[in-house]
């Protein structure tokens, strides 16, 4: 049940930071960047001996009063950096350890995709995409297209010469994801 | 003017459907000149109004669905109600707004009007004439209707330009009879369905993109004075149509639900038929396999040709790749394709694949179409072509797998060359035993490598087939041959044919032994043989002639990889050195 989940880039920017709403965001923003310095330290400390070597899951960063922070870094570099309430009690490391490899593995996922370029954000547009339909479209279209009312689309991105480049991609999947974590352990 | 012949038409053509119509002056009047307009607009040519009407052979006169549907539109009547109209007046029924549909739609919409049901018998009776709203900004008369119509589709030009191509593809898709040549004002599309599939994908794109270019010169207001081009249809994809083409298919959409409501059980995510083939047959354009998978940097470019967002595109790639592993599959490909279609005709997304895009229910649904199992027969042709030199690689090396210095027989000079010239630097044959296999079994998944393959190799084959049975031919003889002539199988097969080159007497020797059984020593054998082999040896000859010409260049291009390659070794040496180096002088800092 974590409060955080961030995934840092190589370059140590982040790609994608989600904390649970009801908290101050700041203070886990912070947090995830302190633990940086804590996962290179791990990661050099192993650097003597193979890369291959190394195991991905760094296990307990660094225990505060009220939360925890864990560390996962994978084969390319890319960490992530969960944080957990203290007064969670009982959740084991191995459970910690599934959760990481769930999220190594969506995130995988979101690399699959032809349309993400390494090293972008990892984005689901706030709100759900407004293209989508809001209502299930198992039946006709005219229920699908009459539920829709007409201001959605007003904000349809007309322009066809938009910057590809600077759109940071949707990756519904991988938010499901990580809203799953917050909610219960994996 | 066309009032005697329409109301003439109205009254002697309608036989099949609906009930005689009996108009009354004004109404004939009213009625033709409408019909005048509708068919006009649709039957003249660019640039002219209504007034084309009198070009117009009344009989033959069929109303194009862009005008009728504004007008029905224009009489404010809901949906559905215009929809029974349609429905009623047989115009669905046989696919076009002749005189005789138009007159009675007309009628009925004077009925409707009027308070009265939508029946036939009401059109028995003396009606008043049907209202319509003719204003020239026919925008406010659409926006004013956003609950009878369908408010996302028309409100924005941009989306319904783009539903264009794809939304007709649709509807003829699913109404495949009942849309006759008239229904289709728009040129680049022409009516057929069959043939509108021809209209390449990337062409559909360019011209939407076009048309998006121009989306907003007042669509609305250019409506009336509109000429459809139907007449050219025939002729190509025309810039000229894309200005018409915001309101045209605006009201040709309109148009479309009006009359396919009723026919139009399938969801919005239903592949059909015609439309599964196009998807095919793109897939076959990038990826000649139908069996593989598509890239996903490839998929990546053509998807990117649609003009959807990045976003967007990603997340349709989210929903149509099922599995998650960077590649599209045949039925993938078509749910992706799919759902960028229904993208662009402006139906928004759906949360999560619907049932009828998933790949099992696609792959069910729809059975593989012949082209994939000639398809595969070609491949599988070529790939047995491309085994025989893999093969006879195989078998001379076994014939001389006793040697371990010998290069590799350079049969092909692909990049089987390199394989070659790295087994003969390993130098263990064996090892060229195994690569061959890996090499064969390489064939098999990347299919997109495949067709360069068999050209040069089929094209050596043609020219080793002469010397393969030579070759064939030495080792056995080889084998034959006397203790004497351990020199010919020491011989690899492209020093071979040099051998015989020089010693064509022994090759004679060669040949004759299995018949003669005389092993004697070569100089005596080659007397008696001559006469008799001369033939045979002359056709050796000019066969062991290119052979070695081939082999030649082959060696000289193997010796020039090899330069290459020992060059490389030098620099990456040099390289590792110094990063050795500085990794040495680093390393103190590290330790910090």
């Amino acid at each position: 049940m974590a409060v955080c989940i961030a995934v840092i880039a190589k370059e140590n920017y982040p790609l994608y930071i989600r904390s649970t709403p009801t908290e101050n965001e700041l203070k886990f923003h912070y947090m995830v960047h302190t633990s940086l310095d804590v996962v290179d330290e791990k990661i050099s400390a192993m650097g003597k001996a193979l890369v291959d070597q190394r195991e991905l899951y760094l296990g307990l960063l660094y225990p505060t009063e009220d939360y925890k922070v864990y560390g996962y870094v994978t084969n390319s570099k890319v960490k992530f950096v969960m944080v957990v309430d203290s007064s969670n009690t009982a959740l084991r490391d191995n459970e910690i350890r599934s959760m990481f490899r769930k999220l190594h593995n969506s995130y995988t996922d979101v690399m699959c995709n032809p349309f993400y370029n390494p090293g972008d954000r990892i984005q689901s547009s706030p709100g759900g995409p407004y293209f989508l339909c809001p209502y299930p479209v198992q039946v006709g279209p005219t229920s699908c297209v009459r539920s829709s009312p007409g201001g959605p689309y007003s904000c349809v991105r007309s322009s066809p010469g938009e910057p590809y480049s600077l759109c940071p991609i949707q990756s519904r999947a991988f938010d499901n994801m990580v809203t799953s974590m917050m909610i219960q352990v994996c | 003017m066309e009032a005697a012949a329409a109301a003439a038409a109205a009254g002697g053509g309608c036989g099949s459907g609906p009930p005689p119509l009996l108009l009354s002056e004004g109404e004939q009047q009213c009625y033709s000149e409408l019909f005048a307009r509708c068919a006009g607009a649709a039957g003249g040519g660019p640039g002219s109004g209504p007034p084309e009407a009198a070009r117009v052979a009344p009989g033959t006169a069929t109303a194009a669905a862009g005008p009728v549907a504004d007008l029905f539109r224009a009489s404010q009547l809901p949906a559905e109600t215009l929809h029974q109209i349609t429905e009623l007046c047989g115009a669905k029924r046989v696919g076009y707004f002749g005189a005789t549909q138009f007159y009675i739609a007309l009628k009925l919409i004077a009925a409707a009007q009027s308070g009265l049901p939508v029946r036939i018998e009401s059109i028995k009776c003396e009606l008043p004439l049907p209202r319509f709203m003719m204003s020239k900004n026919d925008g406010e008369i659409r926006f004013g209707n956003p609950a009878e119509l369908h408010g996302t589709k028309v409100q924005i030009p941009y989306l319904t330009t783009e539903k264009n191509s794809f939304k007709r593809m649709d509807d003829e898709d699913k109404q495949q009879e009942t849309q006759s040549p008239t229904m289709s004002p728009l040129a680049s599309p022409p009516s057929s369905p069959p043939h509108y599939q021809r209209v390449p994908l990337s062409h559909g794109y360019s011209k939407l993109r076009s048309s998006a270019e121009q989306m907003h010169p007042a669509p609305y207001e250019a409506r009336q004075p509109l000429v459809q081009p139907e007449g050219s249809s025939s002729g190509g994809p025309g810039t000229k149509p894309l200005r018409h083409q915001a309101s045209l298919i605006r009201s040709f959409s309109v148009e479309r639900e009006l009359q396919d409501n009723s026919s139009y059980p399938d969801e919005p995510w239903r592949i059909t038929e015609e439309q599964r083939e196009y998807y095919v047959n793109q897939f076959r354009s990038l990826q000649p396999d139908p069996s593989s998978f598509i890239s996903g940097s490839v998929a990546k470019n053509f998807f990117t040709k649609s003009k959807l967002s990045i976003p967007e595109l990603s997340y349709i790639w989210e929903l149509s790749d099922a599995d998650c592993d960077g590649a599209l599959t045949l039925p993938e490909f078509c749910a992706a394709f799919h759902l960028i279609v229904a993208r662009k005709n402006g139906y928004p997304l759906p949360e999560g694949l619907p049932p009828t895009l998933q790949p099992e229910y696609l792959q069910a649904a729809f059975p593989k179409p012949k082209w994939d199992c000639q398809l595969f027969d070609s491949y599988s042709e070529s790939l047995p072509a491309n085994q025989q030199p893999r093969d006879l690689n195989r078998m001379e090396k076994t014939s001389v797998k006793d040697m371990a210095d010998l290069p590799v027989p350079t049969q092909d000079v692909t990049s089987d060359d390199k394989q070659a010239l790295k087994s003969t630097i390993n130098e263990a044959l064996s090892k060229d035993v195994s690569e061959d296999p890996a090499t064969k079994s390489g064939l098999l998944p990347p299919p997109p490598a495949l067709p360069p393959r068999p050209c040069p190799s089929q094209s050596e084959q043609v020219s080793e087939a002469e010397l393969l049975p030579q070759l064939s031919r030495a080792p056995s003889q080889a084998v034959e041959s006397s203790p004497a002539k351990k020199d010919v199988p020491y011989s690899q097969p492209p020093s071979k044919p040099i051998r015989r080159k020089f010693r064509p007497e022994n090759q004679a020797t060669e040949n004759q032994e299995p018949s003669t059984a005389a092993s004697g020593p070569a100089s005596a054998a080659t007397m008696k043989p001559h006469p008799t082999v001369q033939k045979q040896s002359s056709k050796q000859k000019k066969a062991i002639q290119t052979a070695i010409r081939k082999n030649k260049e082959a060696n000289a291009v193997l010796a020039r990889l090899n330069s290459e390659l020992q060059q490389q070794l030098k620099e990456v040496h040099q390289e590792r050195i110094a990063l050795e180096n500085q990794l040495e002088q680093l390393r103190p800092v590290t330790v910090l």
